[in-house]
């Protein structure tokens, strides 16, 4: 079977998220579509799945044009998808998510989801999936729900299995795991459409590369292309995606975290027992898996975590519970994980966003009066010392890309006198462009003599920038290893396996 | 100026539709209309004039009455100036309500916060013997003071201890009207030498001037309420504290991030709001209604939520709806004399802009809109705290 696209064209009021994409997938192979975000991938995708529909072009189905109207059109048609976030209902079994929206009943009302156990078990058998149809989604991990999603296209005989940004949520062996299993999948005939932004694994499993920018198809590549070359082509422009940086120049240990444990409201412990110093000059990057603890502990750090134990000192000065202001005072540069919920006010103006945190505070205050003029200054002046590309600065900050809301987050919170840096999963969802910019802004406090604590998922860029690692499973520091640790070590680690 | 329009365009919509659908309803309602059955066309003639007469009540009984103005051309604006001293009160209890929508919370209280103003400066009024303008100064800062406190109360409980405002205002709402009941049955509230629910004058020391001589209602209180909203409209967008209001109210999580105090931006927003409310009470008390009585609260309170949301939480919107729906009240009262249509209807005509506010989809499918700001949808915001 082949999937074929022609002429996909989508708009979103002035913006044209598809411009007249062509492209043609082929059962037995790995079609990688690769981008950068908002270059226009997931939309293409759920164009193909019903999900929106486009303003202009055909998608065929074996030479043959369909309409493609909701998501049941695009499973009867063979398409199947699994999203970047699963469309899993938590509360329930495999068996009854696998159902759900195509249940059968034996007799009046009565659910008959025997035929779903076995149909499970033979998917499941057939690529070693080793999914039990009757457990808990919420108590599987992610990589073995995200195998429940691929079960369920399957099991609705998906000829085309479309996986959007699968290996996001996995940790480095999940990831291996899930690259075999799509080769395995199309070894057996089935059309893979891969999308990502992640090079590497473009180039172990893909069979063909289409790189879409700007909504655009701007070119296609064969996998042997090098990481530069295919990065090039994504950005438009020659990219290093080596971080340059000379060996630290350590000072005093100015962070210190003494025997931390956090909890969430119902008493449940996410952060146990942490310790350990972070010194003037010095990146110190916590890896990990998403949800292993690590958004709490970086928020904690500047108060904003409610229930903790344990001592957090900045050169000596202890950090209260619930005392943002006085943190982000004593020097501390906060860099979110979600800028979109935590670092900005999307309805707010860029300028405003950039004085959240000193809006009462002169020169922006004079008195109860916040300065205009003041603010338009410093606007201009942190927009062109950060790169960041606005029409004007008086524009909402919902009106950027990733990219530079980034920038907005950062421009701010190194306006303040910094000694410590605490950013967590600063590249997350950016651009290859912005992530340079980011990565050598860190390594350049590190090197005016700046504490940088990074958190990050990314395992290439904990490896480029730090100068220790720390690996968080489960709440806890499993390990702190040195910066040339191998890539297979902190990937065990960072499964909880110790050696 | 497209920014104005575009941002215009949905309210002046719904409103027209509003009153197109309740026109539609008094026609029907009408005996006359439906007799004509049999001729189609006669029955819409007759329908337009039926509710043609009626809108021309509604215009009389709230802009200027040619009858009245025929022996006396200013008294041909005793309308107007009966919906003025409508408008007043609602146009504070409205700002009340929006600023509070701003800070990102759903005052429901507006109705209890403006009972507690109303007591707080008829107490003033009537008890105390001051010189003229020290004395209305005095029960206006009473009325601040009684309502910022009951408002301010919801905010302080919901930043300790999380308790939805929602909740807590509706229920401020039954307690400040049952106080009133009991207050009024009690020393020195009660009138002596009566026993019905009702306080004392309130001195003419403490009331709020007429502006356009004593024949007609309207006093300075209209003054006072624009005056608010101007007031509101810079501590919004001009102050530090307007700042961490709009901050708060527009993303909590990335205030407090930035280090902004939610819990204190919600308790002093909570006080603003009642004692804007209070504001609106101790206008009508010492604006027109002089004597404190069980139903002094009327339904300004609650009509404040229409009001803002018409006014699309922002202090000019708020004032031009509060005139229009005081426009209503005024009107209502002519439209029920002169013609055989209810005062109800004016309650129809109400719902219905707050169904095609509330549902801006179905103006923009109706009228073909394209590229309309729908602001932030007001009316369901607030819930999810």
């Amino acid at each position: 079977m082949s999937l074929e696209l022609r002429g996909i064209t989508k708009r979103f009021g002035a913006l044209t998220a598809n411009d007249s994409i062509d492209l043609k997938v082929e059962s037995g192979e790995i079609h990688a579509i690769l981008g950068e975000n908002g270059a226009g991938k997931s939309t293409l995708m759920n164009i193909v799945y019903g999900l929106l529909s486009p303003d202009e072009g055909t998608i065929s189905v074996d030479g043959k044009v369909i309409d493609i109207e909701s998501p049941l059109d695009a499973l009867a048609a063979g398409i199947g998808m699994v999203h970047q976030h699963f469309m899993l209902i938590p509360v329930f079994t495999v068996a009854e998510n696998i159902v759900l929206g195509h249940e059968k009943v034996k007799g009046p009302g009565f659910l008959d989801l025997e035929t779903a156990r076995q149909e499970i078990k033979r998917v499941s058998a057939e690529f070693n999936f080793d999914v039990d149809p009757d457990a808990l989604v919420e108590d599987l991990p992610v990589g073995i729900q995200q195998r429940v999603e691929i079960i369920r296209a399957l099991i609705y005989d998906a000829k085309v299995l479309i996986l959007d940004e699968p290996t996001a949520v996995l940790t480095p062996q999940e990831t291996d795991e899930l690259l075999r299993n799509m080769k395995k999948l199309r070894d057996q005939g089935t059309a893979i459409v891969f999308i990502t932004h992640k090079l590497r694994e473009v180039k172990i499993a893909a069979d063909k590369i289409t790189i879409i920018r700007r909504g655009a198809v701007v070119g296609t590549a064969s996998p042997s292309a090098s990481q530069e070359e295919l990065a090039s082509l994504m950005v438009g422009r020659p990219v290093s995606l080596d971080v340059k940086k000379a060996a630290p120049k350590l000072g005093q240990v100015m962070l210190k975290v003494e025997n931390l444990n956090i909890h969430d409201h119902t008493g449940r412990t996410l952060v146990k027992n942490i310790s350990f110093e972070l010194r003037a000059g010095e990146v110190l990057a916590v890896a990990g898996v998403q949800g292993n603890g690590q958004s709490e502990l970086a928020e904690a750090i500047v108060g904003l975590q409610e229930h903790i134990d344990g001592r957090i000192t900045l050169d000596g000065e202890e950090i209260k519970v619930g005392r943002v202001r006085d943190a982000l005072h004593a020097g501390i540069a906060f860099v979110p994980e979600s800028r979109e919920e935590d670092g900005l006010i999307s309805s707010f103006s860029i300028e405003e966003n950039l004085i959240l945190d000193l809006h009462d505070l002169p020169p922006f205050a004079k008195g109860p009066v916040i300065s205009q003029n003041a603010v338009a200054e410093n606007a201009s002046k942190r927009v062109v010392e950060f790169d960041i590309r606005a029409q004007s600065p008086k524009d909402a900050a919902s009106s950027l890309s990733g990219g530079n809301k980034q920038k907005v987050v950062l421009a701010r919170e190194l306006s303040r006198p910094v000694k410590l840096v605490v950013a967590s999963q600063p590249t997350r969802g950016l651009d290859v462009g912005s992530i340079e910019f980011v990565h050598e802004r860190m390594i350049a406090e590190r090197d005016s003599g700046r504490g940088v604590l990074l958190f990050s998922t990314e395992l290439d860029e904990v490896i480029a920038l730090a100068d220790r690692i720390a690996v968080m499973y489960r709440g806890e520091f499993i390990a702190v290893v040195p910066a040339d640790t191998s890539r297979e070590e902190l990937g065990l680690l960072m499964a909880g396996v110790k050696r | 100026m497209k920014k104005f329009l575009s941002k215009i365009t949905l309210p002046a919509l719904a409103f027209t539709m509003a009153l197109f659908v309740s026109g539609i309803l008094v026609a029907i309602s009408d005996s006359k209309v439906l007799a004509l059955k049999s001729s189609p066309l006669s029955m819409l003639a007759e329908a337009f004039s039926t509710a043609g007469s009626a809108y021309w009540a509604l215009f009389r009984g709230s802009i200027f009455d040619p009858e009245l103005a025929k022996a006396n051309f200013i008294e041909g604006f005793y309308p107007l100036s009966e919906t003025i001293v409508a408008a007043s009160p609602l146009i504070l209890t409205g700002l009340s309500v929006a600023l509070a929508f701003k800070a990102g919370l759903f005052n429901i209280g507006a109705q209890g916060q403006f009972i507690a103003g109303a007591i707080g400066a008829s107490f003033v009024g009537f008890h105390f013997e001051l010189p003229i303008v020290i004395h209305s100064i005095a029960a206006i800062a009473a009325a601040l003071v009684c309502a910022g406190l009951y408002g301010g109360f919801v905010g302080f409980l919901k930043a300790r201890t999380g308790a939805h405002e929602v909740i807590v205002t509706i229920m401020l709402n039954y307690v400040a009207g049952y106080f009133l009941l009991w207050i009024l049955s009690t020393s020195p509230f009660l009138r002596p030498g009566r026993q019905d629910p009702l306080a004392p004058e309130v001195r003419m020391s403490s009331r709020l001037p007429h502006l356009f001589g004593s024949e007609l209602r309207a006093n300075l209180g209209f003054f006072i309420a624009l005056l608010a909203a101007v007031g509101i409209w810079w501590l919004l967008n001009r102050s530090t504290w307007g700042f961490k209001f709009r901050a708060v109210g527009a993303n909590a999580a990335a205030s407090k991030t930035a280090g902004i105090s939610v819990g204190r931006s919600t308790t002093t927003v909570m006080f603003i709001a009642g004692a804007l409310a209070g504001l609106g009470g101790a206008v009508q008390i010492l604006g027109s209604e002089p004597a404190l009585t069980a139903g002094v609260g009327g339904t300004f309170g609650f009509d404040a939520i229409t009001v803002a949301l018409l006014g699309r939480g922002t202090p000019l919107g708020t004032v031009f709806a509060a005139l229009l729906f005081g426009a209503l009240r005024a009107g209502g009262l002519t439209m029920q004399a002169s013609t055989e249509t209810p005062l109800d209807l004016i309650l129809v005509i109400q719902a219905l802009v707050v169904l095609f506010i509330a549902a801006p989809a179905l103006i923009k499918a109706i009228f073909r809109l394209k590229n309309v700001d729908e602001g932030e949808a007001l009316a369901s915001k607030g819930w999810n705290g």
